[in-house]
């Protein structure tokens, strides 16, 4: 009873906070958030980072002096155009399944020499610090917005990351006794006034799992898949998940089949 | 060096709508990091744009001005073809020109 209370309460402040004189149904909320969306979009600074991602790919660096252009990233080497939607995927040259952020430390330690340390060592931005990685993302998946996903379970070691990935997502563990579907199992389930979407639906996967990487307002950063499970992992006080972790790509494989046929419209804009 | 700004200039109309998004951290000098210190105010101050050597838009920014800015206007007097040039400073005396042809 209390609780409903407190939700109501929440949610009548909201409204009040947003100045939603006209907001009375329940999907108002919501619907007022994707007209915040709308409104970010079209100056998305996203394409800041795109840029700068296309700049890192053609320019030579590291110890051989020579650009990620040859970086096979699933469509062949060099092909970048519509690489985001066939990963993660299993390699044959490293014998691993792989998701564009390990594939790219792959890339710059075979092509450019660095050491798979260096490659790691600054995965996400933040203030005052613009990294590579997070640019070459932004500028990948770019390059498959309006293709559909299509990542494949065939191989056998494809179909362990699945399953593992799977697993992953409904472990429950932690301080908290979370999983990913304590959160992401369920329908009409929110945080705040933000309505988290129900990840083993296939309709809301390929709505959230084609909108990352994303352009994070309050942060004022683009950020990937991997910061994405990596925050996830945060916020359920799980152990801090090893940027490009055999878990890490499992769970990313798992998310991206169930987003199967959506959409990339990434990088997109949130709040 | 700054990294550059993305700019589109199109006609609407009879008019010029241009759209620039600039990358700049834009700290306000509230901020404190994690050890306590405050960050230094940095921010841009003017923005500018010509087109023709004409100067269109002059502006003068503080703090409150969000990170990675987003700027829209429209001017008109222009045709499809010129340059639109955008040029800002900051605090730090940080300079960035770039400039962007206008599209029918």
């Amino acid at each position: 009873m209390t609780h409903t209370w407190i939700t109501a309460a929440a949610l009548a402040a909201g409204f009040f906070a947003a100045g939603l004189a006209t907001a009375q149904d329940k999907d108002s909320t919501s619907k007022q958030i994707e007209r915040y969306r709308e409104a970010l979009a079209e100056g998305n600074p996203a394409e800041l980072w795109e840029a700068r991602g296309e700049a890192l790919w053609k320019e030579k660096r590291g110890p051989k002096g020579a650009s990620l252009e040859r970086c096979d990233l699933g469509l062949g080497p060099g092909i970048v155009k519509g690489a985001y939607t066939v990963l993660p995927k299993y390699f044959a040259d490293t014998g691993k399944v792989e998701d564009l952020e390990s594939r790219l430390v792959t890339c710059m330690v075979s092509l450019q020499g660095f050491t798979p340390g260096e490659a790691k060592k600054d995965p996400f931005g933040g203030p005052g610090k613009k990294v590579p990685m997070d640019a070459l993302v932004a500028y990948i998946a770019s390059e498959s917005r309006g293709m559909a996903m299509h990542v494949s379970i065939a191989d056998p070691k494809e179909r362990e990351a699945y399953e593992l990935g799977r697993q992953i997502f409904f472990y429950r563990g932690g301080p908290h006794d979370f999983a990913c579907a304590s959160c992401h199992g369920a329908e009409g389930k929110r945080i705040r006034l933000q309505d988290l979407p129900n990840l083993t639906n296939p309709a809301d996967a390929r709505k959230a799992y084609t909108t990352w990487p994303a352009y994070r307002v309050s942060q004022g950063e683009v950020r990937s898949m991997q910061w994405r499970l990596n925050d996830c992992f945060r916020q359920q006080r799980f152990p801090e998940l090893e940027f490009t972790s055999p878990a890490s790509i499992a769970l990313s494989l798992y998310l991206a089949r169930t987003a199967e046929g959506g959409v990339m419209d990434a990088p997109a804009i949130k709040r | 060096m700054a990294d550059p700004m993305k700019i589109r200039a199109t006609m609407v109309g009879d008019k010029v709508e241009v759209k620039v998004l600039m990358a700049h951290e834009m700290e306000t000098g509230q901020r404190k990091d994690s050890k306590g210190a405050i960050v230094p105010a940095w921010f841009i101050q003017n923005v500018t744009a010509t087109v023709n050597g004409k100067t269109v838009l002059s502006a003068e920014w503080g703090p409150a001005v969000a990170k990675n800015p987003f700027l829209s206007f429209r001017f008109s007097g222009a045709k499809a073809g010129d340059k639109v040039v955008i040029t800002w400073t900051d605090n730090h005396g940080d300079k960035r020109s770039d400039e962007a042809t206008i599209a029918a």
